[in-house]
């Protein structure tokens, strides 16, 4: 045992048996292990929760609970007129973590953040094919086209120029892959021949130092006594005790062997409810479930058609029976804990009777279509089986025939993105980072037809109000245009917007200060457990 | 003694060759492009999937797929995980011995409650007890393992507080691996109370896992003593007068054993399934639910790498239930 791990589990067991336990140590039972500890090589939230947010910190924040963002290692930043240049004033005596084979001999500058990004974005970067290194999400949202480079001005500015204006980019620097990495570490691992220390030992700036990781079974973590942001965090030990089934949690939960758990059982949300001994904490998720008719095929081109459907669904039956009340519904494409959200929509009426008459007087007569449910589980969709069968009741009251069909996974994401997709499909999105641009552009966007928009969608009116958008830094203007596309939007009615689903985080009594995040991350920074 | 064993190390090479195909097969004949799972809803274009596919060297027809696997595994290299590019080989050792662990604990109290149970039920054949076992033991090998498992711990960990709700060891102890025996990396760790819980942890999976084989042990051993209780040389060794604890122990029972440790051999198989959905249950690190996973993800390496693995390790146990026939019963040894 190093003498590192000697002193940690002297501070744990200190911590645990002493009578001020439960204050000094927070568990979290997590629903699975982290692929590994470098966010930038992952996209899965159960990874970020582990590596970006407690160990790491960006350039630019999300305020905890909200999709705003806020200065984190650089104090401030400004674009340049033509929106192309950003240039970021990093702040000063942020310290890195230190372990058994690495002390820092500097604090936090430019070098950073100059590394971590290089590293995603340069082919011939020494550690761009470490650790299998595929940049998921740096290349899911475009940065290879969007940065044109990253330089560092002194060693406190680095200015990002930019191939073309883009507004999110800023939202874009507060996501898990823009998780800022020692540049003096990464030399340090490279020249002892073990380059992917980095994503196996985590060194960050954040408010948790990484302690030890037993695959499967547990993640330890100590506070970072040195931590830039004063009286944070307010644990001095976090440990995420993994445990994959959610009726386990819930045991877990009430026997008092962890404090806070995530992705509750929908079933069990009345009972945890009732118990006095748990506290549920609810808000509603950064997501949307739809279904997407395909605007290419006839009669679904035909936007009075589309909006008959919507009409006929029954969307509160679909919330009682397949979200069992933890979802709401959606109205817009966009959720509402989303800036920009047009609240002044109405949405379509339930209204058989209008519908049908309205598919009569298109002369849409004896339509048969098929429904695409989706063969896995996901937030914005709990059953996309039993969801299709409500459908197909409701369709075959306005005299529209259904065939549900559905594909494993792999098959269902590949086969739906066909121009001449036969049927319209059940999916959903997730928001990245909190930017409407990452709704509306991804899944509605002329460019995004044959893929990630499967309405197969491309409106002129709405594509310029987006574009225009993209380019725009003024924040109140952005919020207008956004507005004006959800109107439009309504009226054209690509999708059938179904329901935002409820994040349900069920904690102990004891703890203080938990804030359920719409982009769905569990952070503990400003967490504290009452004696 | 020699020659048998050498010819039962010679039908493992085929054995080996087979499996090592079915392994490589059987992940890539499942539906679903590991590529486009792993862009979800976002998906990619056309391009990018084709530098990935490159990649991950999905380009290249599946026979050269095949050989490189082949030449790997014949050196000792299973490949990198797609998702944690760690060795196939480092994971498979790291997580190992929990589920050794818990399979050893699950086989012995399978076997120490299972033998005598059926031995018990087949001298009282026909008997109160003989029905009420065997239709415990009938119960016990059609419970779901999930029910099953969530019923225990909610009534020992939940109402009663006897036995934790799941891991290996409280979270208080915190030591470095030496062996991965929980048990025995408690005992060495030298802190107070370690080995305790490590022991109390163990309770609940073991008995969940045990259910199964203890309940095919219990019938196989009460219907091969039921045969062997026929033969003739039973009758005689009751009429020299011998005691019924000696005929049925000693005469009885050791010939019995022989279907009885098939049983047992083959319940690793058993014992490997199960582990899949106790480790789940019980946030147990081992094997099970490293495959599982890795199913899910589609990372063809640990699957494949996993597969030849476990199947290294089934076809070992029965080389050596094999071996042990040979023991009990020389004729078997002989005939070869």
């Amino acid at each position: 045992m190093s003498l590192r791990q000697i002193l940690a589990t002297g501070s744990v067991l200190a911590a645990l048996t002493a009578g001020t336990a439960s204050a000094q140590t927070l568990v979290y039972c997590s629903e699975g292990s982290p692929e590994g500890f470098d966010p930038a090589l992952y996209t899965a939230g159960t990874t970020f929760d582990a590596s970006s947010q407690a160990i790491y910190n960006r350039l630019v924040e999300f305020k905890t609970g909200t999709t705003e963002t806020q200065p984190g290692l650089a104090e401030s930043w400004e674009v340049s007129e033509d929106g192309l240049e950003y240039t970021f004033k990093l702040r000063a005596g942020v310290q890195f973590h230190s372990n058994d084979q690495f002390t820092p001999t500097r604090d936090f500058n430019a070098d950073d953040v100059v590394f971590t990004f290089e590293r995603q974005r340069l082919d011939d970067h020494p550690y761009n094919a470490v650790s299998g290194g595929t940049w998921e999400y740096f290349e899911g949202m475009s940065m290879p086209d969007l940065v044109k480079s990253v330089e560092k001005v002194d060693d406190m500015t680095v200015k990002f120029v930019l191939n073309r204006p883009e507004a999110p980019f800023v939202a874009n620097m507060a996501m898990d892959f823009a998780s800022v990495l020692s540049a003096e570490y990464a030399d340090a691992m490279m020249a002892a021949g073990t380059p992917e220390m980095l994503n196996q030992a985590p060194i960050g700036t954040g408010p948790f130092t990484f302690v030890a990781y037993q695959k499967d079974a547990v993640i330890r973590y100590s506070a970072n006594a040195d931590y830039w942001v004063e009286g944070l965090p307010k644990v001095e030990n976090l440990v995420f005790a993994i445990t994959p089934d959610a009726s386990v949690r819930y045991q877990k939960l009430q026997a008092g062997e962890c404090h806070v758990m995530p992705y509750p059982n929908p079933a069990d949300i009345e009972a945890m409810k009732a118990d006095e001994g748990i506290n549920v904490l609810e808000q509603e998720g950064l997501n949307v479930g739809y279904l997407a008719y395909n605007t290419t095929v006839a009669p679904y081109d035909n936007a009075n058609v589309r909006k008959a459907l919507n009409m006929a669904i029954d969307k509160q039956a679909i919330i009682d029976v397949v979200f069992q009340g933890s979802g709401e519904i959606a109205k817009n494409p966009l959720p509402p804990t989303m800036w920009s959200y047009n609240d002044a929509i109405e949405d379509d009426p339930y209204d058989p009777e209008t519908a049908k008459a309205m598919l009569e007087d298109e002369g849409v007569t004896d339509l048969s279509m098929k429904i695409w449910a989706m063969p896995v589980q996901r937030p914005y969709n709990p059953n996309a089986r039993r969801m299709a069968e409500l459908m197909q009741e409701d369709f075959a009251k306005v005299g529209v025939d259904v065939e549900i069909v559905s594909y494993e996974w792999g098959e269902y994401l590949d086969r739906s993105r066909a121009l001449d997709r036969d049927g319209a499909i059940l999916l959903g999105w997730t928001g990245d980072n909190g930017d409407p641009d990452n709704f509306l552009a991804v899944l509605l966007g002329c460019d995004g037809r044959e893929n990630s928009n499967r309405a197969q969608w491309c409106y002129e009116p709405f594509e310029e109000l987006i574009q225009e958008a993209k380019v725009t830094t003024d924040q109140a203007k952005r919020t207008e245009l956004y507005e004006q596309a959800q109107v439009i939007f309504k009226e054209q009615a690509p999708w059938a917007t179904i329901a935002h689903s409820v994040v349900y985080m069920p904690v102990r009594p004891e703890v203080q200060g938990y804030q359920v995040h719409p982009l769905g991350s569990h952070i503990f920074t400003e967490v504290s457990l009452a004696e | 003694m020699l020659r048998f064993f050498l010819s039962r190390l010679l039908t493992f090479i085929p054995t080996f060759i087979g499996v090592t195909l079915v392994s490589f097969a059987f992940i890539r004949l499942l539906p679903g492009d590991p590529i486009i799972v792993m862009a979800g809803e976002r998906g990619l274009t056309d391009e990018r999937y084709a530098e990935l596919q490159e990649k991950f060297g999905f380009d290249r027809p599946l026979a050269v797929q095949f050989w490189e696997y082949l030449t790997g595994v014949v050196q000792g290299d299973l490949g990198e995980s797609f998702v944690t590019n760690r060795p196939v080989w480092d994971e498979f050792f790291a997580l190992f011995p929990a589920t050794l662990e818990l399979s050893i604990c699950a086989i012995i109290i399978a076997i120490l409650l299972g033998i005598p149970a059926g031995v018990i039920a087949a001298v009282n054949r026909g008997k109160f007890f003989d029905r009420a076992l065997m239709s415990t033991a009938l119960v016990g090998y059609s419970m779901p393992i999930f029910w099953w498992a969530l019923l225990l711990i909610i009534v020992f960990s939940g109402n009663l507080g006897w036995t934790p709700v799941s891991g290996r060891i409280d979270l208080l102890y915190f030591f470095d691996d030496v062996t991965g025996f929980m048990l025995i990396d408690s005992l060495l760790s030298g802190q107070d109370g370690a080995f305790r819980s490590a022991a109390r942890h163990l309770i609940l999976p073991s008995i969940v896992l045990a259910t199964i084989p203890l309940a095919v042990i219990a019938r196989q051993t009460r219907s091969a003593m039921l045969e062997v209780l026929s033969e003739d040389y039973i009758r005689t060794a009751r009429a020299k007068g011998l005691s019924s604890g000696r005929v049925n122990g000693l005469h009885a029972l050791r010939n019995a054993m022989i279907p009885v440790i098939t049983v047992i051999g083959l319940s690793v198989g058993t014992l490997m399934a199960g582990a899949i959905l106790t480790e789940s249950i019980f946030s147990w690190p081992g094997i099970g639910k490293w495959m599982v996973d890795s199913i899910f993800r589609r990372d063809y390496p640990v699957v494949q790498g996993g597969l030849l693995l476990i199947a290294l390790i089934v076809m070992l146990v029965n080389l050596i239930v094999d071996l042990l026939y040979g023991l009990i019963n020389p004729r078997i040894r002989h005939r070869e």
